[in-house]
């Protein structure tokens, strides 16, 4: 048997309900995962069992449903954790999303050890969320922000990443894989090249954490993010991993209740981690849905899912180079389930259009990347990224609909 | 298919492939840049203004077939029109392209190839990005450049 018979991706797809929704009188061909995953049924019911039997305020009361619903938020934690393979859960905090994860870090550590002249290394592939919380940063404190340039298949250039990173160098903020081009980068080479130059590294996990085993322990990186609404969890949840020391070391962020130890007129003092950064009720139904969904990854795994999207992939490659005036945008080596490409005649505005009449929802766009719109010399593109639940029949119904696109298009 | 029959016309198609008064006019008595961030559609308008009449008008950009179809378009419906008359066609123009599908339509001329719009909300702005920016064009106060968002 092969990898791809052994992973049942019929049975993956009845725990999603929302697969069976018609779109213009046509069954639904969900190819926009990086934007946002759907949800199994486990994660939906645990909302509405939480709500139902759980709801209460966390790390409050003394009433029973506040110890109920603390439990719940604090095992989703520890299940996340284990996900990514952080030595403890309190250096878990939950963030708003990975944008959000990023803002704190930027804001609290860049804040306190960001000095003039310093340098924050990003690439030139980031998501707007891991460039504009550093350019304000470097702007606030006369920073300069670099970034290693991405060669045309669509990798860093690694040796002008060598070139970049100095003693000046004080964060380097990457990628682990870009949602634009669906590049893998070497995350580890440049984890360890940071740290040799004395860099902290902050690991975007957004897309990597739905598409490929995430380690950040083995990986040893400072700051690791990621949001939930991508890893087939609710939307409104996302975790920035920190190494505790670093964590415990940096001032809090947002002010308000759950993070202080003890207020008075004349000043306060900060809990412990993970809560010093979670001021305010935090999104519990949200990390509950979230530990939910880490435990149905796990129960198919990882390395499963990532072997099975692998094979989607080459299928996918395939399939769209052999439509006539597909230009792919992004042909690294190591890549994920990302195809993003432009149709020589086809605005990809057009094209997206055209396609979502044929029931098939892709993201066109800049995907919060412009500048890696501009470093390919294009104004958009059409993406369609593929999650577990995705079947060789979806990309056959893509590639039926962009040959719609050049009918109607002549 | 219908729907998108409507949408994509043979004019529109015609127009996108060989936009009309695609040029820079230089020098002009305005221009106006015009965008559109959600899909990085943008253009430049030129105009020529005289006595309150627009004598000429181009454009140059790039975009979607629905943006540069819409801005052709109007610079061969605006041309020799008085600045008042281009505001009012906008007005229409903006009637006609956000009007609950189905609603009677203005008699718009040639223009009425884009009401297959009114189907596909997520398409209104790349109809709309040439009219704003030409309303823009004409405003009596300078304005910065214009994006739909």
């Amino acid at each position: 048997m092969t990898t791809a018979t052994a992973f049942d991706v019929r049975a993956i797809r009845a725990d999603f309900p929302i697969l069976d929704t018609q779109v213009y009188g046509k069954p639904l061909v969900y190819l926009d995962n990086a934007a946002t995953t759907q949800k199994p049924r486990s994660v939906l019911q645990a909302l509405t069992d939480y709500y139902t039997g759980s709801n209460a305020n966390v790390h409050r009361g003394v009433h029973y449903l506040s110890g109920k619903a603390t439990d719940l938020f604090e095992a989703a934690r520890a299940r996340i954790a284990t996900f990514i393979g952080a030595a403890d859960p309190k250096e878990i905090i939950f963030t708003r999303n990975a944008t959000e994860g990023i803002n704190l870090v930027a804001q609290s550590w860049g804040r306190a050890n960001v000095k003039a002249g310093d340098e924050v290394l990003i690439s030139g592939m980031e998501h707007h969320s891991n460039i504009v919380p550093w350019q304000m940063l470097c702007a606030e404190k006369g920073a300069t922000l670099r970034v290693v340039p991405i060669l045309d298949s669509g990798e860093l250039d690694m040796d002008a990443f060598a070139r970049l990173l100095t003693s000046r160098t004080r964060m380097v903020a990457i990628s682990a894989l870009s949602n634009a081009l669906g590049t893998v980068n070497p995350i580890e080479t440049i984890t360890r090249a940071a740290h040799a130059a004395g860099a902290v590294v902050l690991i975007d996990g957004a897309q990597a954490a739905y598409h490929m085993p995430v380690n950040v322990a083995a990986l040893d990186c400072d700051f690791f993010v990621m949001t939930g609404h991508k890893l087939y969890g609710p939307t409104g949840i996302g975790v920035l991993h920190g190494k505790a020391a670093l964590l415990d070391a940096m001032p809090p962020w947002q002010g308000g209740g759950d993070m202080i130890s003890s207020v008075t007129f004349e000043g306060s003092t900060w809990n412990v981690l993970p809560y010093k950064f979670e001021a305010g009720t935090p999104d519990i139904s949200g990390a509950i849905g979230l530990g939910v969904a880490v435990d149905y990854i796990t129960a198919i795994g990882m390395d499963r899912i990532q072997a099975y999207e692998h094979e989607l992939l080459a299928y996918g490659t395939a399939a769209l180079l052999d439509v006539p005036g597909v230009r792919l945008i992004g042909t690294a080596s190591r890549k994920a389930s990302i195809l993003s490409f432009v149709m020589e005649g086809v605005h990809p505005h057009d094209l997206g259009t055209i396609v979502d009449r044929e029931g098939v929802a892709i993201r066109t766009g800049h995907h919060c990347a412009q500048p890696v719109m501009d470093r390919f010399g294009i104004p958009a593109t059409a993406r369609a990224s593929l999650a577990m639940y995705n079947t060789r029949e979806d990309i056959d119904a893509l590639v039926g609909a962009l040959h719609t696109a050049k009918k109607v298009f002549g | 298919m219908s729907e998108l029959s409507d949408l994509y016309q043979e004019v529109i198609l015609d127009h996108n492939r060989k936009p009309r008064n695609f040029r820079v006019i230089d020098p002009a008595t305005a221009s106006q840049e015009g965008y559109n961030p959600l899909c990085g559609d943008r253009l430049k308008l030129y105009l020529n203004v005289e006595n309150g009449i627009i004598t000429d008008v181009a454009f140059q950009g790039s975009g979607c077939a629905i943006s540069k179809a819409s801005a052709s378009l109007m610079t061969e419906a605006v041309k020799g029109k008085t600045v008042d008359q281009a505001r009012a066609l906008f007005e229409q123009f903006h009637h006609m392209i956000t009007s609950p599908p189905g609603s009677p339509l203005p008699e718009m001329g040639k223009l009425a190839v884009l009401s297959g719009i009114r189907e596909f909300p997520t398409r209104v702005k790349c109809a709309g990005l040439a009219w704003h920016t030409l309303k823009a064009a004409v405003s009596d106060q300078p304005v910065g450049p214009i994006s739909t968002e």
